[in-house]
């Protein structure tokens, strides 16, 4: 994530410390990313060294007040303009867990996927529930209301995208198991399936 | 606290010898007043066949089905459609509305077959009506509504008359994601008001409107969502 890009764009509004910095920051995003203040300042320093803001005087509580530079201002023209790059997709645990699942023997791949979906579900029961309280809260419509609320709408997709995809590795593993089951090379009854559940209320 | 519905070790099987088809292997299953419960599987793991076994409309072959303590199992056919009249509200992805009533009368009509006096009825169901959202459609016929609309009218046919249970079976399958969406809204807020619910549905953005999570396959429950929440978010909406 790009702490960097985000500090300089609200620098751009108006001069602030890094305490504020912080607090602007996590208004508009939520907690979803929380930042803490150290990485705030060790982002200033490296900005202040590559010119794109500077450090302008304290203010009357004795806060270093940091300032967006020309070069800063072109920077952050640069990164709203410039798509966010795919070419390399961030490492992503669970798909990297998921193909070792598949190919280490001896792992319940069934139990993997239906562990996780469950963990996933619930982080997006969650999600739904603070789109709720957010939607109900809209008639205080700030643009940080709105912000927050499109963070969630990512966290949501994001979920759902994931939810999804675990439902196909089930299928095709499934799917694959009765092909090979009618090759002979393995019983369909090793069809992975998730344990059921020990008891529910 | 006792559940709304409570179904006790169930089973279904259909057709016998070579052909026999275990749609529900032993479930059991509850939903209790103020709480919606969203069950979730891929088709053929039997969250249809638990949910008709629910609301009386399917037997089971073996198990209770307990509706506000009453089982339906033990109940005659005429005893068991009252149930379904007074304590069980149905909403079908189909919406199933009677196309020559008008809404009101769609929705006043369990009431009626309960034996409630027409004009008492008709105020239910205007109530109900306006709970939805749709009090000035009442006079409507089916084929003149949206299908968003259509849905409320059958939620409001399903909840007439204080049912205490409700239970929805893919119900905003043929809608699109925000009239869904509304339509979730409002069995949440049926829920949140005292009723039980369970959500059939495969989309997981809307069986995360639920409290619970329940999913099934071959029949079985695997696995069911706690109530662990996301820490960090869950702190600031606290805040």
């Amino acid at each position: 994530m790009s702490v960097k890009h985000a500090l300089l764009a609200l620098l751009e509004q108006q001069p602030m410390y890094g305490y504020q910095l912080r607090a602007e920051f996590e208004r508009r995003t939520g907690t979803a990313w929380p930042l803490n203040v150290g990485q705030v300042y060790t982002t200033l320093t490296r900005l202040e060294r590559d010119g794109l803001a500077v450090a302008d005087g304290e203010d009357d509580e004795g806060h270093v007040v940091y300032r967006i530079t020309d070069g800063g201002r072109d920077e952050v023209a640069t990164w709203f303009t410039t798509p966010v790059a795919r070419t390399q997709p961030p490492r992503d645990e669970l798909a990297i867990k998921l193909a070792l699942a598949v190919t280490v023997p001896g792992v319940d791949v069934g139990t993997v996927i239906q562990q996780q979906r469950s963990a996933t579900m619930a982080s997006l029961q969650d999600y739904t529930r603070l789109k709720r309280r957010a939607a109900e809260a809209a008639d205080r419509a700030e643009r940080a209301d709105l912000a927050w609320s499109l963070v969630l709408d990512s966290l949501v997709f994001g979920a759902e995208a994931e939810i999804r995809w675990l439902d196909h590795c089930e299928a095709r593993l499934r799917r694959a198991a009765v092909e090979q089951g009618r090759e002979g090379a393995r019983p369909v009854e090793d069809v992975p399936v998730p344990r059921p559940a020990r008891g529910s209320r | 606290m006792n559940p709304v519905l409570q179904l006790a070790d169930v089973t279904r099987v259909h057709g016998t010898g070579a052909g026999e088809v275990h749609a529900l292997r032993g479930i059991s299953f509850a939903a209790h007043a103020g709480e919606l419960v969203a069950v979730m599987g891929p088709s053929g793991s039997g969250k249809s066949t638990l949910l008709t076994i629910a609301g009386g409309l399917d037997q089971p072959t073996a198990g209770a089905v307990r509706v506000e303590g009453t089982d339906l199992v033990g109940l005659g056919q005429q005893e068991r459609a009252r149930m379904r009249r007074t304590s069980i509200g149905y909403v079908f992805q189909g919406f199933n509305l009677i196309p020559a009533l008008t809404a009101a009368e769609n929705v006043a009509l369990p009431r009626e077959l309960d034996g409630v006096p027409v004009r008492t009825a008709r105020e239910e169901a205007l109530r109900a009506l306006e709970e939805v959202g749709i009090a000035d459609l009442a006079e409507r016929f089916p084929d003149d509504m949206s299908g968003g609309q259509q849905q409320r009218v059958a939620i409001a046919r399903a909840v007439v008359g204080e049912r205490r249970l409700i239970l929805a079976d893919e119900p905003t399958g043929a809608l699109d994601t925000e009239t869904g969406e509304g339509i979730l809204e409002l069995l949440r807020a049926r829920c949140d008001a005292g009723a039980a619910g369970v959500l059939v549905t495969h989309e997981a953005r809307h069986a995360a409107w639920a409290d619970r999570v329940v999913f099934l396959r071959d029949g079985v429950v695997v696995d069911e969502t706690g109530t662990d929440r996301v820490e960090g978010l869950t702190e600031r909406a606290d805040a």
